[in-house]
C-alpha cells in the first residue's frame, strides 16, 4: 500500500538528515520525498510517499512524531487530497518526427521548454497518471533523459494553521 | 551584563541543578575549562571519555536526575558514543556536551574535527550544535528539558571553540515551549477505563513492569496497585526494584534468563498489563508465541512503544505515574486464587538452582553480595553472564538501586556507572560487580575513584572467560571455545589496584567470601575484591534464541 505522509518540521540545518536517517534506521522505504517552505518561512512541509501496511505506517508516523524537529505528520491520503509533480524530459527529434512530436506533447499538456534540431525538453506538471501516460507516449520517440520531483500534496480539507500550533 | 559563552553555559548548568560534570579536557573545549577552574560545580576527571558518558548516566539512574559528560571535539566526542548508545537504548536522560572546532571551520577537515551531530544523531533523542552564542542559553534549557521529560535520553550539545568565547548578553529563558515537542502525560479516562473493565473481568492476570516505572518514579503508585489488586508481578531487567523483590506477589524477572515458574505464568495468563516496558526480544522469546491467550494492557509514555513489536488491545499513552493514580482510584479486582495456586506449584516446580562442588559458584557470589550489601547499597552490574547472575539473585527492594545497561549490553558499563552513583551519594554503599572481562574495558577509571576519593567497591567475578559467549559456544556451537579466554592475558587484580593505591584483597574458598565482602565493606575508600569463581558454568533457565518463552532448558536441576 502506497501512502502520501505530509510532514510539517522546523526550517532548520539537518532537519532532512534527521527525517532520512530515521527511514533508513529503521528499514522503511520511501518512494518519493519533496520539502520546501511553506507560507511559514519557518516551517517546512515535507510530502512523503511510503509504502507499507498499516502497521508499518503507524511505526512511521509515530518515529517521525518522536522527532523534536517535527511539527505535525498526517497521512493525507487516508482523506480526499491533491498530489502533484513535475517533470522534465527530454525527447529525441527528427524533421520527421518533428511536427508530429510537438502536436502530442501539447495534447498532453506539456510546454516545451527548449527545442533544438535533434531534441526537445519538455515539462509537465500532473499526477502520477499523467505522467506514466506522458512516458509512454514518448517512448516510441526515444527518451533521453527524465528527471522529475517527488510528489507534493495537499488534503482537500484546509489543514491546522500554523497559527494553532504556536503558543 | 556581557558573558562569555563559557561562563553562560556554566551559569546555565548551575541553574539546572547540575552538582557534577564528568569529563575530559581538550582543545575544543579549553574556554569551558578555563571556567570549571572556578570550581563552581564539581568536576570528575576521568580517563576515557566513555567512562564519563556511562558516569553520568550512572548518576542519572541512581538520582532520577539528569548527568551531564564533557568531552572535547573530534576524538573526545567519539570515544562518548558507546556511553551515548546505552544511555538511548535504556531511555537514561544525560547531557553530553562536546567541543567543536570553530564555526567557520566546520566541514573543513579541521584538526580534531568530526560530524558529531551525524555520528550522534541516531543515538540522542535529540541534539543541537549551537553556532551562535546568543542561541547557547536556551539551547541549553531545551537540552535539559528534553532529556529529562517524556520518554528520557540522551541530549547533546555540540559546542564551536568561538561560541564559546564569544560575548551575549545572558538572559535565562524561565519557560520551554518547542512546538515540536510536547509529551503526552495524562492517560486518557475512557482507556484508562477500558484498562480497568478487563481488569475486572480477568481471571490469570500477569503485570508485567520496565524500566519506564523507575524513571517515571511510580513505585509507589505501582506498589499500590499490585497490592490493591494482589495481581503476580514481573520486571524486566530494567525494571528491577521498582517493586519489592522480596515482596511474595513478586514473580521476579521474565524473559531469556527469567524464573521458568515466571515465564510460565505469562505464557499462560489471560491479561498482560504491560507499564513501562517495551515487549524486548529478551523479553518475549518468539514473538508470534508470546502470551498466546492474554489480552494485553499497555501503558507507556512513548507512542511508538505501543504495537510495536507486540499488538496490544487497550494502549494507554501518559506518564505510568500518572496513569497508574488514575487506574489505582477505580480500579476492582477479581480473585485470583486459583490462579496464584497454579503459579505457587510452577514456583514449587522450577526454582532457581545450581550445584555445589567446592569452588565459589557464581550464583553464591551474588547471593552473598545481596546478604552482605544491605538495603540501602547500589549494585552496578556490568554485561555477562555475572549480569544475569545477579539479576536472578539479588532481590532489589527499591528503585534506583540497581545499574545495568539493558538495551545496548554495553561491556564496561558498570564500574564507571557505580562511580556516577558514587558521585551523588558519597556515603552510601556503591558496589560494581564486573566480569574479568568487562572491567578490563573501562579499568583504567581506578585512577578516577582515587583521584576523586570516591569510596566504590569493585567485585571482580573472574571466571577466566568470556562467560555468557562461552555458554553459548558450548551449547550452539559444539564447544569450539572461540576467543573467549582471558586469564593468559590478565592482569594481577590485586597488584593492579594496589598500584593505585586502591586495597585489593583476591577470594578463592568459598569459606572465605562472607568474611572478604565484610571487610571490603567495612573498608573506607575505594576496594577491589577480586573472587575466583567456577570457570565453567551456565545461566539457567534459558530460552533459546527463536524460542516460545516457556520453551527453556535448565529449568530442572
Amino acid at each position: 500500500m502506497t501512502h502520501t505522509i505530509s510532514v510539517l518540521v522546523e526550517n532548520k540545518a539537518g532537519v532532512l538528515a534527521r527525517v532520512a536517517g530515521l527511514f533508513s534506521a529503521r528499514a522503511f522505504n520511501i518512494d518519493s520525498l519533496a520539502v520546501g517552505e511553506t507560507e511559514d518561512p519557518t516551517v517546512s512541509r515535507m510530502t512523503i510517499v511510503v509504502r507499507g501496511d498499516d502497521r508499518t505506517l503507524e511505526q512511521i508516523i509515530k518515529q517521525l512524531n518522536r522527532l523534536v524537529d517535527v511539527i505535525r505528520v498526517r497521512d493525507i491520503s487516508k482523506e480526499p487530497f491533491f498530489d502533484r509533480q513535475l517533470m522534465l524530459i527530454r525527447v529525441g527529434l527528427d524533421g520527421k518526427s518533428r511536427e508530429k512530436l510537438l502536436k502530442l506533447a501539447q495534447d498532453l499538456g506539456a510546454q516545451v521548454v527548449d527545442a533544438h534540431q535533434d531534441n526537445a525538453i519538455f515539462e509537465l506538471a500532473g499526477d502520477q497518471k499523467k505522467m506514466d501516460g506522458m512516458l509512454e507516449a514518448m517512448k516510441p520517440f526515444g527518451i533521453r533523459e527524465v528527471v522529475r520531483t517527488g510528489r507534493i500534496a495537499l488534503s482537500q480539507k484546509t489543514e491546522v494553521t500554523l497559527k494553532d500550533l504556536k503558543e | 551584563m556581557k558573558l562569555k559563552g563559557a561562563k553562560i553555559l556554566m551559569e546555565c548548568l548551575i541553574r539546572e541543578g547540575v552538582e557534577v560534570i564528568f569529563g575530559y579536557p581538550g582543545g575544543a573545549n579549553l574556554p569551558t575549562f578555563d571556567e570549571i577552574y572556578e570550581g563552581k560545580i564539581k568536576f570528575i576527571l576521568v580517563r576515557h571519555e566513555q567512562g564519563s558518558a556511562f558516569m553520568a548516566d550512572g548518576y542519572a539512574r541512581a538520582t532520577g536526575r539528569p548527568g551531564v559528560c564533557m568531552a572535547t571535539s573530534g576524538p573526545g566526542a567519539t570515544n562518548l558514543l558507546t556511553g551515548i548508545a546505552s544511555a538511548y537504548s535504556d531511555s537514561i536522560p544525560i547531557v553530553a556536551i562536546t567541543g567543536q572546532v570553530r564555526t567557520w571551520l566546520i566541514g573543513n577537515d579541521a584538526f580534531q574535527e568530526s560530524d558529531v551531530i551525524g555520528l550522534t544523531r541516531p543515538i540522542t533523542k535529540h541534539n543541537f550544535l549551537v553556532k551562535d552564542v546568543r542561541d547557547l542559553a536556551r539551547t541549553v534549557r531545551e537540552a535539559f528539558h528534553i532529556a529529562s521529560t517524556g520518554r528520557p535520553g540522551p541530549v547533546l550539545i555540540d559546542l564551536p571553540v568561538n561560541v564559546t568565547q564569544d560575548e551575549t548578553e545572558f538572559e535565562w529563558p524561565e519557560k520551554v515551549f518547542i512546538r515540536g515537542y510536547q509529551p503526552t502525560v495524562d492517560g486518557h479516562p475512557g482507556q484508562i477505563k477500558k484498562a480497568a473493565d478487563l481488569i475486572a473481568k480477568c481471571k490469570r492476570p500477569v503485570i508485567y513492569t520496565g524500566g519506564g516505572v523507575n524513571l517515571s518514579g511510580a513505585s509507589q503508585e505501582l506498589t499500590e496497585f499490585v497490592r490493591k489488586t494482589g495481581f503476580p508481578i514481573t520486571m524486566t531487567l530494567l525494571g528491577l526494584g521498582a517493586y519489592p523483590g522480596t515482596d511474595p506477589l513478586s514473580l521476579g524477572m521474565l524473559g531469556m534468563h527469567g524464573h521458568a515458574s515466571t515465564n510460565h505464568a505469562v505464557q499462560n495468563c489471560d491479561l498482560l498489563i504491560a507499564i513501562g516496558a517495551r515487549f524486548d526480544d529478551r523479553v518475549t522469546g518468539k514473538i508470534e508465541a508470546f502470551c498466546p491467550k492474554a489480552k494485553i494492557i499497555h501503558i507507556d509514555i512513548d507512542p511508538a512503544s505501543i504495537s510495536k513489536n507486540v499488538v496490544v488491545h487497550v494502549p494507554i499513552v501518559g506518564d505510568v505515574k500518572l496513569v497508574l493514580r488514575g487506574l489505582n482510584d477505580i480500579v476492582q479486582a477479581p480473585d485470583v486464587s486459583e490462579w496464584w495456586a497454579e503459579i505457587r506449584e510452577w514456583q514449587k516446580k522450577y526454582p532457581l538452582w545450581y550445584k555445589e562442588d567446592g569452588s565459589i559458584k557464581p550464583q553464591y557470589l551474588c547471593e552473598a553480595i545481596y546478604r552482605a550489601a544491605g538495603k540501602d547499597a547500589i549494585v552496578a552490574a556490568d554485561v555477562g553472564q555475572h549480569q544475569m547472575w545477579l539479576a536472578q539473585y539479588y532481590r532489589f527492594d527499591y528503585a534506583r538501586t540497581f545499574l545495568t545497561s539493558g538495551g545496548l549490553g554495553a561491556m564496561g558499563y558498570a564500574f564507571p556507572a557505580a562511580i556516577g552513583a558514587q558521585a551523588a551519594y558519597p556515603n552510601r554503599l556503591v558496589i560494581a560487580l564486573v566480569g574479568d572481562g568487562g572491567f578490563q574495558m573501562t579499568m583504567n577509571e581506578l585512577s578516577t575513584v582515587v583521584q576523586s576519593k570516591l569510596p566504590v567497591k569493585i567485585v571482580i567475578m573472574d571466571n577466566k572467560c568470556l562467560g555468557m559467549v562461552r555458554q553459548w559456544q558450548e551449547l550452539f556451537y559444539k564447544k569450539r571455545y572461540s576467543q573467549v579466554f582471558l586469564d593468559e592475558g590478565s592482569p594481577d587484580f590485586v597488584k593492579l589496584a594496589e598500584s593505585y593505591r586502591v586495597t585489593a584483597k583476591r577470594v578463592s574458598k568459598k569459606d572465605d567470601l562472607g568474611p572478604a565482602l565484610k571487610e571490603m565493606i567495612a573498608t573506607p575508600g575505594p576496594y577491589l575484591l577480586h573472587v575466583e569463581v567456577t570457570v565453567e558454568e551456565n545461566v539457567y533457565p534459558m530460552v533459546q534464541a527463536g524460542r516460545a518463552l516457556d520453551d527453556m532448558i535448565g529449568s530442572l536441576s
